[in-house]
């Protein structure tokens, strides 16, 4: 990271960039973490999944979600997590809306995980990873919703829907180890597709069940002491997170540059005016007065339970690639872009296991289906063309059934119609025309009917030859095997 | 341990409550009496006592994840002085 230069007497200092993320993403359950209630709230009339622990009444009691607990932990332990033995639940106190109960129930000195850590495609060095320490990953309840209302009298309230109140909330603290706004967008990715690999959380985050906060400091290059740190909340995408940094760094260092000081406070990313506004200085900030959580006994995670949950870990986004790459003899990026979704990666590895072409399945898959997904907004398992269509396409192909121009009309026919590309073939007669006898005639008809470039083949042109094919290619409607074509133009020609 | 007012104006600040200048000393008396009595408590000998939240010989409580019934809106929405289609209703909540 090099300082902007800026107009001034004194030569500007250069900055060393301090970004650690927190990011909120929700469990995906049936129920909320500490009651029976769905937790599906998308599109669920307002106060409907609520119940007396929702509320917190009083003589309610809370009882942990275990599908949750377990979607933690395997969370942390895909993120390279310590798993203490022990850990608990406590309340964190606030008063605001969102919260029924006057506290929200969440991890304090005691989470689930600690001490892992992430890599992520270096942004500055294409190929190259980067690696940031993750803090820890805990538990928590997600908070009411509010929508802000201005009637036609002009006044203002708020009106509050419970419904998203206690749905497991998992917290990942990332260690401040970024160094640009880039970084952090591709750190962001990385956790978001760890997520959807161990499928816990949609990670949609224009849904909500994404959220990313970024703490961002400057300090003069080789100081020790990290500068106080600016919260920035409210970015609704990822785009948004990057823009967001950007625009707190050269906030901050102009600010610096200007002889100004930082104020550690919470910002707010305003996305149509493009900047951070003060949102909460650190007098009114944070005094949770955090203590145990008493209607929840604590958690004892023994080592048995730790590793029968690693058990459940799938093959992770970073492995898999490595592994493509290497038993498929294909180049990183090919294996970057297979390996993107779990259901993609899988339906690869379908592709190949039935058709025994690894090449083609890649050629095929990264050219025409991803095409087809980006055209339609359909994903892998939606679409009619199974790795079964695909696989048989590609026999088609390798068996000489068909001619590679036939084959996209043949692709297009099954996606559409979801038949097999073997019956699409026999039904419209596409099947390549092999037959020797067949051929020689469309080969005759063509020398017959071209004489400028039979001419000028014989005087030595080579792209005479070209035409040539074309022409009887265009006989047979692509059908013809171009090699046979060839050889019987030669054939015809030479001798 | 004394209390100052302005720690009582804090506390009361964090729980939403406002309060008169005449419960601000008198809560700053009472709430060091509080204070007082944990002192007490801490000059227990401890050593060998390992630190607990729980007084319950319990852990690793918990429930399989399944939904059921909630209650009928009516009944959530019983207790709110305001209410409008089916929201709470509450005092601006200022988002910047």
């Amino acid at each position: 990271m090099t300082g902007t230069h800026h107009a001034g007497t004194s030569p500007a200092t250069d900055y060393e960039v301090v970004i650690g993320l927190e990011v909120h993403a929700q469990v995906v359950t049936e129920s909320k973490m500490f009651c029976g209630c769905s937790s599906r709230y998308s599109g669920a009339p307002p106060n409907t999944l609520v119940c007396p622990v929702c509320l917190g009444m009083p003589g309610s009691l809370p009882v942990m979600n275990r599908t949750a607990v377990e979607a933690t932990i395997i969370t942390a332990l895909a993120l390279n997590c310590e798993i203490p033995e022990f850990s608990k639940f406590d309340r964190k106190n606030y008063n605001y809306p969102d919260l029924m109960k006057g506290y929200q129930i969440s991890q304090f000195d005691l989470p689930f995980s600690q001490a892992g850590w992430l890599e992520f495609d270096d942004p500055a060095n294409p190929g190259q990873m980067r690696r940031a320490g993750i803090t820890r990953v805990h538990l928590e309840e997600d908070t009411a919703t509010l929508k802000h209302v201005r009637d036609s009298s002009g006044e203002t309230y708020s009106l509050m829907d419970v419904n998203r109140a206690g749905v497991p909330l998992m917290e990942i603290v990332g260690d401040p180890d970024l160094r640009t706004a880039d970084e952090a967008g591709s750190y962001l990715r990385a956790v978001r597709q760890i997520l959807r690999y161990l499928g816990v959380s949609t990670a949609n985050m224009d849904e909500g069940a994404f959220r990313c906060d970024a703490n961002v400091s400057l300090r003069p290059w080789g100081q020790a002491e990290y500068g106080a740190k600016v919260e920035v909340k409210n970015m609704n995408s990822f785009r948004s997170v990057v823009r967001a940094i950007e625009f707190e760094i050269v906030r901050q260092r102009d600010l610096l540059d200007a002889g100004g000081r930082i104020v550690q406070e919470t910002r707010g990313w305003v996305d149509d005016r493009a900047i951070t506004v003060t949102q909460r200085s650190k007098e009114a900030a944070h005094d949770y007065r955090y203590f145990p959580e008493p209607d929840l006994p604590p958690i004892i995670t023994p080592e048995a339970e730790v590793e029968r949950l690693r058990s459940l870990l799938p093959e992770l986004p970073d492995a898999k690639r490595q592994r493509f790459a290497d038993a498929y003899r294909m180049t990183s990026d090919i294996a970057d872009t297979l390996t993107q979704t779990r259901a993609l990666a899988e339906y690869f590895e379908q592709t190949v296991n039935l058709s025994g072409n690894a090449r083609a399945a890649a050629n095929w898959i990264t050219r025409d289906v991803l095409r087809i997904l980006g055209a339609t907004g359909a994903e892998i398992d939606q679409i009619l063309l199974t790795p079964a269509h695909l696989a048989d396409l590609i026999k088609l192909l390798d068996t000489g059934t068909i001619s590679g121009r036939t084959a996209p009309e043949v692709l297009e026919e099954a996606v559409s119609t979801g038949s097999m590309p073997r019956e699409i073939v026999q039904q419209r007669g596409l099947g390549q025309v092999s037959d020797t006898d067949a051929l020689t005639t469309a080969v005759a008809d063509a020398i017959a009917s071209n004489p400028k470039a039979v001419a000028d083949y014989r005087a030595g042109k080579a792209t005479a030859m070209g035409f040539l094919v074309g022409a009887v290619m265009k006989a047979t409607r692509g059908k013809g095997n171009p090699g046979l074509v060839n050889e019987l133009l030669k054939q015809q020609l030479d001798g | 341990m004394n209390l100052t007012p302005e720690d009582v104006d804090h506390v009361a600040t964090l729980a939403r409550l406002g309060i008169t200048a005449e419960d601000r000393s008198r809560f700053a008396e009472q709430l060091s009496d509080v204070l007082e009595h944990f002192r007490a408590l801490q000059a227990l000998d401890t050593t060998g006592i390992s630190p607990t939240a729980q007084v319950f010989n319990l852990h690793s409580v918990m429930r399989d994840d399944v939904a059921r019934p909630s209650l009928p809106r009516e009944q959530v929405l019983a207790n709110a002085p305001r209410q409008e289609d089916g929201f709470f209703r509450v005092q601006a909540v200022l988002e910047t």
